[in-house]
């Protein structure tokens, strides 16, 4: 076991091509699980018993089984019924779609924590349906649980390793390729693991902002 | 049709090992999140930095990468693990790193006036955490530990792409042999739904057994 800096300086530009690739996956699968929960949350809270109930069963199920099997699910079973589509795609459509049901528990406790009293003034105000969601319930429910959705997408830039299983070519797929052209596992696989640590512990220092920014609710 | 008797055993098989991943996994990370955690509330400063140290390392990198390192990098060190091992071990000691922070929340929550009535009845530090700390802890951790169990439950899958034959793997193989994909891979979601609904139901049944004759006292 010996460490190679020239080979580590070596594998570096192709590592950190993988890790714009893993960035760009967790981006853009936050966004995607930032509407799914929003969705989610609202379809649960509809006057529509049986929307309710099955949005509800479908999101406990999802939540239940691990998001490899999705992904899977996702990128082998789609194509048969003439689904096709690109590995990164169904990456985040999966990554998406798990953490969507995540992120929809934080939107309901959010929603939940709205005063009754501004659901009244609304009524009292005479703005429909649509014009007190968009107005006066998600303006105030949303900031206290920013620090709350963060967590969430850092957990999921975790997940995004997962993604190598179904042939995008983020870090970790990157680092393995790297490891079995050369057979080399020790620099390749603890780069990919000092890269997490690094992001995830800058992003730990932009979570204590976030919650320190809107963590707080003042009434 | 194909034969999916034969098929259908084959996946049994592999939820057989999930459940074995599962259960070991789930022991060996209670182990750690005790020690953990009550070394993150130590009196003293090194065991405090260890855990601390502990804890954010693999909490911070993912479980996948943990995963690929002790599976192909630690044979490098001199230190070769089955799958199985590095499975048991990867999976545990990430788990346990997130269930440490549970225990140490929950030994936080216990109130101060229960330390001074440790204090008052001339317990030792020991003793106190033994018999008056810990058990009022421990229902506050229970639920928060099921759904760590779940976590591990799904985080299992992952083993597969260490070639360990556990229920995702099996999937892949029923599909590279039948071409089928929407019978292995809905199947297998149902399992894994099914055991943590059995998790989770487990764990709801223990903590309405742990919870009786504490009406009235809990606040």
């Amino acid at each position: 076991m010996d460490w190679d800096w020239n080979f580590v300086r070596e594998i570096m530009p192709t590592l950190i091509q993988g890790v714009k690739i893993t960035i760009l996956a967790t981006i853009l699968g936050s966004i995607l699980a930032a509407i799914v929960g929003l969705a989610i949350a609202l379809a649960r809270r509809s006057e529509n018993r049986i929307v309710a109930r099955s949005v509800g069963w479908f999101a406990e199920f999802i939540r239940g089984t691990p998001l490899l099997v999705q992904l899977y699910f996702i990128f082998y079973v789609l194509p048969d019924i003439g689904i096709l589509l690109p590995p990164l795609v169904a990456g985040v459509i999966g990554l998406g779609l798990h953490y969507g049901t995540y992120t929809a528990e934080v939107y309901r406790a959010g929603i939940d924590n709205v005063p009754r009293g501004q659901w009244e003034a609304a009524k009292a105000c005479n703005l429909n349906g649509r014009h007190t969601w968009t107005y006066i319930i998600l303006p105030q429910a949303i900031p206290p649980m920013i620090p709350a959705l963060a967590n969430y997408f850092i957990a999921m830039f975790k997940e995004t390793p997962l993604l190598s299983a179904i042939t995008v070519l983020e870090l970790m797929n990157q680092a393995k390729s790297v490891a079995n052209t050369y057979y080399r596992y020790i620099e390749p696989m603890t780069l990919v693991g000092a890269f997490f640590l690094v992001i995830s512990l800058c992003s730990v220092v932009l979570l204590r902002w976030l919650e320190h920014r809107y963590g707080r609710i003042e009434r | 049709m194909t034969q999916w008797s034969g098929y259908l055993g084959l996946i049994l098989q592999g939820a057989l090992v999930t459940i074995e991943l599962t259960l070991m996994g789930s022991v060996l990370a209670l182990i750690m999140a005790f020690l953990a955690g009550m070394g993150r509330v130590s009196r003293f400063f090194i065991l405090r930095a260890i855990a601390t140290a502990y804890i954010e390392f693999f909490r911070g990198t993912s479980i996948f990468v943990q995963l690929f390192w002790a599976y192909f990098v630690l044979p490098f060190a001199g230190l070769s693990l089955t799958p199985l091992q590095a499975g048991v071990l990867a999976l545990a000691l990430n788990v346990g790193a997130y269930a440490a922070e549970v225990v140490r929340g929950a030994i936080l929550s216990v109130g101060r006036e229960q330390y001074e009535a440790c204090t008052a009845l001339n317990l030792g530090r020991w003793q106190g955490m033994r018999h008056v700390i810990l058990p009022q802890a421990l229902l506050v951790m229970l639920p928060t530990f099921g759904n760590n169990a779940i976590e591990l439950l799904k985080a299992t899958s992952v083993v597969s792409l260490i070639s360990l034959a556990d229920l995702t793997f099996q999937a892949q193989v029923v599909r590279s042999q039948t071409g089928s994909t929407l019978m292995p891979f809905l199947s297998v979601l149902i399992i894994y739904f099914a055991l943590a609904l059995i998790i989770s139901w487990g764990v709801r049944t223990l903590e309405r057994r742990m919870a009786r004759g504490l009406d009235g006292v809990r606040v």
